[in-house]
């Protein structure tokens, strides 16, 4: 996968734990934390992450959740991760 | 093999088995009855729905609001809000003798009575508002402070202690006379702070969502499936065996049962049996030949106390203690006016009950005893509100004998234990509680209760 598919990813989670962060998602700004600019709690994170085991059946372990910071950190921690996943 | 049993088809149990389901853990819900629900049911009786259990949900917040436990569970869920068809409570009232309080969903209501009827207590009450925690930092400290003591630091007046105290103890109060502090924060957020709404169709709008919800993510739900005992091996939980002799394996058990019943289930009678909750209700429900707004009652819930004095307690000397009471109209929130109003008129008044009477009763005692009291529940109501009485067309009553049918907790204790598990976590290894002796009551707490114990004991791996 792609950054940018890796992106959308997120992008795509982020909206299935709050269907109102939609509009929100069309203008984030990648380098600044989502915690803010989405109003996301720690539940929210822990969604993240089980979003990301049930799709792509990664895990993430606890202590990296501070990963997950921004757009850009997040994506770029998945990548190693992600970088083998074909898009079906 | 399942990933996870749940013992429990109730909110909790249902809120519990989504989350996991949802996250492709095989669960099976386990239900000692044919119908769902718990404690938050319904039934149909002479042609007519009734709900037990839910007066209100509670933790009402208005559409589009992102904070404070209902937008986070219904979120946690992937429920969108208007599924719940959820309409706001038009006022409530706190009535007692010479003083009454109004509140409605907006908590200026209650600042502005309070200036009225306790001018010099303002001040006091906007401290308490402004040193309330949040839900997120409660922890053990403030669950071993006396909810009274904090209080009185703030509000000087003995009266207005008890009106405030009167409908967050019939809400959510498992303990006598006093509750600790974290359970007075939660209910003094969800009533006072956010507010009261009920879906247009009642409690089983709720049921039927989650229940469809569980199965169509692959959940099992086993109805008449209740547990005779859990299963251990060295100390760990790992599996069930029904009452039909029945066994099931699982690494995972998460139970809705209560503490004491659930240690009980396990072979373990819990020492602590001083936990046991006791206070029990019974509730009568009257249907009328009139909307209750057109005999002049337009409020959605009173809470009404005869003295100056509230006494939550265990009724000792007779079978019920009806110097206190909550009187709930269901036709009296804000509905939705494409789906009009309710078919009937409804009055439900509740009032403290005393379990072992009630369930000592041989049947002919016992269906006597329910006429005798619901005519005395009614008397001691209409004296806070317009005499329905003679436009009742119908009535029924549940007892503490139906709520312990439908609860199993011990004592017929609605709000279950006196102490919370507050992690969840039971002395035997892979067994957790969920529920109302988890630590959270009412609707939206059931499924925050579900939704948390489910998190942190069947999604971590």
């Amino acid at each position: 996968m792609t950054p940018e598919s890796i992106r959308q990813v997120v992008v795509d989670i982020l909206a299935v734990i709050n269907p109102d962060n939609k509009d929100r998602l069309a203008n984030i700004d990648d380098e600044q934390p989502f915690r803010e600019q989405l109003d996301l709690d720690s539940m929210d994170f822990l969604d993240i992450v089980l979003e990301l085991r049930k799709r792509f059946r990664i895990q993430v372990p606890d202590d990296d959740y501070g990963e997950l910071v921004t757009m850009a950190s997040t994506v770029a921690y998945q990548q190693p991760l992600m970088q083998d996943i074909q898009v079906g | 093999m399942h990933d996870a049993i749940i013992i429990g088809a109730g909110m909790s149990g249902l809120a519990a088995g989504i989350r996991a389901a949802y996250f492709e853990k095989r669960v099976c819900i386990l239900e000692r009855h044919y119908t769902i629900g718990g404690l938050n049911s319904f039934y149909r009786l002479r042609g007519r729905d009734y709900d037990v259990g839910l007066h209100a949900v509670t933790n009402f917040t208005p559409p589009g609001s992102r904070h404070g436990p209902l937008a986070r569970s219904l979120r946690q869920l992937r429920f969108d809000r208007d599924e719940f068809q959820l309409a706001p409570q038009l006022t409530s009232r706190i009535a007692f003798p010479d003083h009454s309080l109004s509140f409605s969903n907006d908590p200026g209501m209650l600042e502005s009575q309070l200036s009225e009827h306790f001018p010099g207590q303002s001040d006091g009450f906007a401290h308490l508002v402004r040193e309330l925690p949040d839900y997120d930092d409660l922890d053990e400290t403030h669950y071993a402070r006396s909810a009274r003591q904090v209080v009185e630091s703030y509000i000087t007046d003995p009266l207005l202690r008890e009106m405030l105290f009167c409908p967050l103890m019939w809400y959510g109060n498992a303990r006598q006379d006093d509750m600790d502090y974290a359970q007075f924060v939660i209910m003094f957020r969800s009533i006072f702070l956010e507010g009261f709404a009920r879906p247009h169709e009642g409690v089983r709008l709720i049921l039927r969502k989650l229940v469809r919800r569980f199965k169509k993510l692959g959940g099992e739900l086993m109805l008449r499936s209740g547990v005779k005992k859990i299963e251990l091996d060295e100390g760990r939980a790992v599996g069930v065996e029904l009452e039909d002799g029945r066994q099931l394996a699982s690494p995972r058990i998460l139970s809705s049962a209560g503490w004491v019943e659930t240690m009980r289930l396990c072979g373990q009678p819990a020492a602590d049996q001083d936990r046991t909750g006791q206070l029990s209700f019974v509730e009568t429900i009257s249907t009328l030949d009139q909307m209750p707004a057109e005999l002049g009652h337009g409020e959605t819930i009173v809470f009404f106390n005869d003295s100056t004095q509230f006494h939550w307690r265990r009724p000792q000397e007779e079978l019920c203690d009806l110097r206190t009471g909550v009187i709930c109209t269901p036709n009296n929130f804000d509905y939705d006016p494409s789906l009009g109003g309710l078919p009937d008129g409804v009055m439900r008044v509740t009032a403290l009950a005393d379990h072992a009477g009630w369930t000592g009763l041989d049947e002919e005692a016992y269906a006597e005893a329910k006429q005798d009291w619901s005519a005395r529940s009614l008397a001691s109501a209409v004296r806070f509100v317009p005499d329905y009485r003679p436009h009742v067309i119908d009535t029924d009553m549940f007892t503490p004998r139906t709520i312990e049918h439908f609860t199993s907790h011990i004592n017929g204790a609605v709000y279950g234990a006196t102490t919370k598990c507050i992690d969840g976590k039971t002395p035997v290894e892979n067994l957790f509680l969920c529920g109302t002796d988890q630590g959270f009551v009412g609707i939206i707490g059931s499924i925050v209760s579900g939704v948390s114990m489910a998190n942190h004991h069947l999604l971590r791996d």
